[in-house]
């Protein structure tokens, strides 16, 4: 299958780890990998923030990047990006507008790791290798707004050597909520050790989500705290392999 | 809205001496978290409740599709089974009129029924002023008014309170309110019910007048109805003589079947109860029995503008169960008065920004005290997409006074991220200068690095990397990643 890579201007800048990730787990998997150059952001950050025009050109700027492509699927290795793309798209198109067809034929097929894995892949085990314990942080777009349901923690179970432990308050929002981080310091910071702690609690080595976003929210707070716990994409753990463990 | 909360500071402010009050936080957590259990159980009892809650959606916005055809009905009807119906454009007019009837009794005293319309228009303050005093009789209403505080919850308004406190609060209050509390008064949650029950009796017995809210209206026989749980409403709806009941205009429900799909979404969402404990409605006045001079005052106050915002009249479906209030992790922090308003939580974000607008500092702030994680659109009854109206309400105010740097600085970086060129140039000009980035960042960031560590910046950004793989892969390199080992120094970024 021929996939095209949206690798977020977040991971592109500050992750790479998690694009590399992403493109060696799908080459493994027998794919086609393409990563069309004039990416950029998805305007999530405007968008949320109430600058709407801003966000509009970038979502222009987006589904013309990626309709040409040719691509079958195409893989945000971001829930709250691909959110932005399926969910908030079609509210930022005027109606019958460029963008508003650009986003009806383009939208489906934007999938986050674990939907692209399980529903389009049909695959599960995608032969990795993780000797860690590891708790799971569901983060809030990818729970409540792609309804990811339990496909990450099916993609998890399946690694070898790796030991899932619950966390408890899973469900309860990191605090991180892009600009909110900002402009209620105070707020995010209390969410933010509530979740560090419950994680903490867990016992586990790493944890580990679906949104470098959240994890650098969750990072930022656990290293403050010296907690001692990892954040590891999950794409990073499912393209770790005996013979090219992810170091952690 | 009501004079209570103004000169509030903006929520951010409010929210910080909050965050950093342990005894709040834990009374919040602990009250929210219990309750939110609670629905979460009998919610999860329903295998309809989807299809309840689109019910309740739906009825919601045919009703204020038709808001006008509605209130004229419920306005014959109620008339023709003998109230008089007042109608309010504001708080002001509201107040006024509700001043003038309580004096036309001869009566300084009246009883009052939980109910947030009456606070949004700080109603109490206005009988005070013109020399009326009104007894709040609902439990944990009384006990907001006793300490002279602002309620914080919209269905337990004493929330942020333990026991330890309502019990010094009774005793060192109720005496100058009516009958003291007992001698030795302890923080039992019996013995708190007790002396409240006695000090209140005395009240019900000799009030002529009473004053309450509704929560729902039935259009087709002009009947209110009114939900609680300790059945003190029900005393100040059958004794007094005289009931003024003041009534937003979106309580609205055109027919009693309608009326059923509430009486199941309200108390699951509300005090996870199956079942609402006393109900009460009343439809004019009925010859010998009750109130005999009946009144309903049909309160504006911002709606009608609310309602003309095709995002933001959604929040015009609300029936005021607090579900999102209990569930959100921002309200669980920042306590119910940091929202500067007697609508707190999510539902106070976007409500009060809306039936205000947005020029004031603290309404400016509110549809930003949010993290947009979605947990309060997933438990709102009828389906209220807040995270939606939160968004367009920014919209609101980002274009306004006041946002002009972030609007500057919002449009620069849209020019770099319009742009892969600029954006690349932006990502290696940050991987040069990586070492220098300092620990604690200047201006709004400082925030951010005040109880967070910023990530360190990779020595290049994805894009270069998959230059070179390319290159790799046109040559048959295999991955050509280089023994995939990470380039991440700093190892736990
Ligand atoms: S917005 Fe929804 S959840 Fe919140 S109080 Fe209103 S009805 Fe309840």
């Amino acid at each position: 299958m021929r996939i095209a890579l949206f690798i977020t201007c977040v991971n592109d800048t500050l992750y790479p780890d998690t694009g590399r990730a992403v493109v060696r787990l799908l080459e493994r998997l027998g794919h086609e990998v393409v990563f069309p150059e004039a990416q950029t952001c998805c305007g999530q950050m405007h968008y949320n923030t109430g600058y709407r025009r801003d966000a509009q050109r970038l979502a222009v700027r987006f589904v013309t990047t990626f309709a040409g492509t040719g691509a079958d699927a195409v893989l945000a290795p971001s829930a709250s990006c691909a959110a932005m793309i399926r969910d908030n798209y079609p509210r930022l198109a005027e109606e019958g507008s460029r963008l508003a067809r650009a986003t009806a034929e383009l939208a489906p097929r934007v999938h986050d790791l674990s939907e692209l894995l399980v529903d389009v892949l049909g695959v599960t085990d995608v032969g990795a290798y993780f000797p860690h314990t590891v708790t799971y942080h569901p983060t809030c777009h990818g729970l409540r707004l792609l309804g990811l349901g339990d496909r990450p923690y099916r993609l998890l179970r399946e690694v070898r050597g790796l030991e899932l432990k619950e966390l408890p308050g899973a469900e309860e929002c990191c605090g991180f909520g892009g600009t909110f981080a900002v402009k209620n310091p105070d707020v995010s910071a209390a969410m933010g050790s509530d979740k560090a702690r419950g994680i903490a609690s867990t016992g586990a080595e790493v944890v580990c989500a679906v949104d470098n976003s959240c994890l650098m929210h969750i990072g930022g707070t656990l290293r403050r705290e010296r907690a001692g716990v990892k954040t590891v994409h999950l794409a990073e753990i499912l393209a770790s392999t005996e013979q090219e463990p992810a170091r952690v | 809205m009501s004079s209570t909360f103004i000169g509030m500071p903006s929520f951010p402010a409010a929210a910080r001496q909050a965050v950093q009050d342990a005894q709040l936080r834990h009374n919040l957590r602990k009250a929210t978290h219990t309750i939110r259990g609670k629905r979460g159980e009998v919610v999860g009892e329903l295998d309809d409740w989807a299809e309840l809650r689109d019910a309740g959606r739906a009825i919601k916005d045919r009703t204020l599709r038709h808001l006008d055809r509605y209130l004229e009905q419920l306005e014959e009807q109620a008339t023709g089974a003998g109230a008089t119906v007042h109608w309010a454009a504001d708080a002001e007019e509201a107040n006024a009129i509700v001043t003038r009837l309580v004096r036309a009794t001869g009566e300084r005293e009246v009883v009052k029924v939980k109910s947030m319309a009456t606070q949004e228009i700080g109603l109490n303050e206005a009988l005070a002023q013109a020399g009326i005093t009104a007894y709040e009789t609902d439990l944990a209403e009384l006990i907001v008014q006793l300490s002279d505080d602002f309620p914080s919850h919209i269905l337990v308004p004493a929330i942020h309170r333990n026991r330890a406190e309502i019990r010094e609060i009774f005793a060192r209050r109720m005496a100058e309110w009516g009958v003291p509390a007992p001698d030795g008064l302890g923080d039992d949650p019996r013995e708190l019910a007790e002396a409240a029950r006695v000090h209140l009796r005395e009240k019900f017995l000799t009030a002529k007048v009473a004053v309450s809210g509704a929560n729902f209206a039935v259009a087709e026989t002009g009947s209110l109805v009114v939900l609680e749980s300790e059945g003190n409403g029900r005393m100040c709806l059958t004794l007094p003589e005289t009931l003024i009941s003041v009534v937003g205009i979106e309580k609205l429900v055109p027919t009693w079947a309608d009326l059923e799909v509430f009486m199941q979404l309200l108390p699951r969402s509300s005090t996870g109860e199956r079942m609402n404990p006393y109900s009460s409605v009343w439809t004019g006045a009925t010859p010998g029995d009750g109130p005999q001079d009946v009144h309903l005052v049909l309160l504006d106050n911002g709606r009608t503008d609310t309602l003309a915002d095709r995002v933001g009249r959604q929040a015009l479906r609300c029936i005021r169960c607090s579900a999102c209030l209990n569930i959100c992790p921002v309200y669980e922090r920042s306590g119910g008065h940091s929202y500067g308003s007697v609508y707190p939580g999510p539902i106070g974000a976007v409500l009060t920004p809306q039936l205000r607008g947005v020029q004031g500092s603290m309404e400016a702030s509110l549809p930003y005290a949010s993290s947009l994680c979605g947990a309060c659109y997933e438990v709102c009854p009828v389906a209220i997409d807040i995270p939606e109206i939160l968004v367009h309400l920014r919209e609101r105010v980002a274009s306004g006074p006041g946002h002009a740097a972030e609007r500057a600085a919002m449009a620069a970086a849209e020019t770099v991220l319009g742009d892969h060129r600029l954006l690349h140039m932006a990502q290696r000009a940050a991987s040069a200068a990586r070492g220098a980035v300092p620990r604690r960042l200047p201006g709004p960031g400082a925030g951010w690095t005040d109880t967070r560590d910023i990530p360190d910046i990779p020595p290049r950004p994805f894009r270069d990397w998959w230059r070179e793989h390319e290159k790799e892969r046109a040559r048959g390199g295999g991955s050509g990643d280089a023994g995939g080992r990470t380039e991440h120094e700093g190892g736990d970024r």
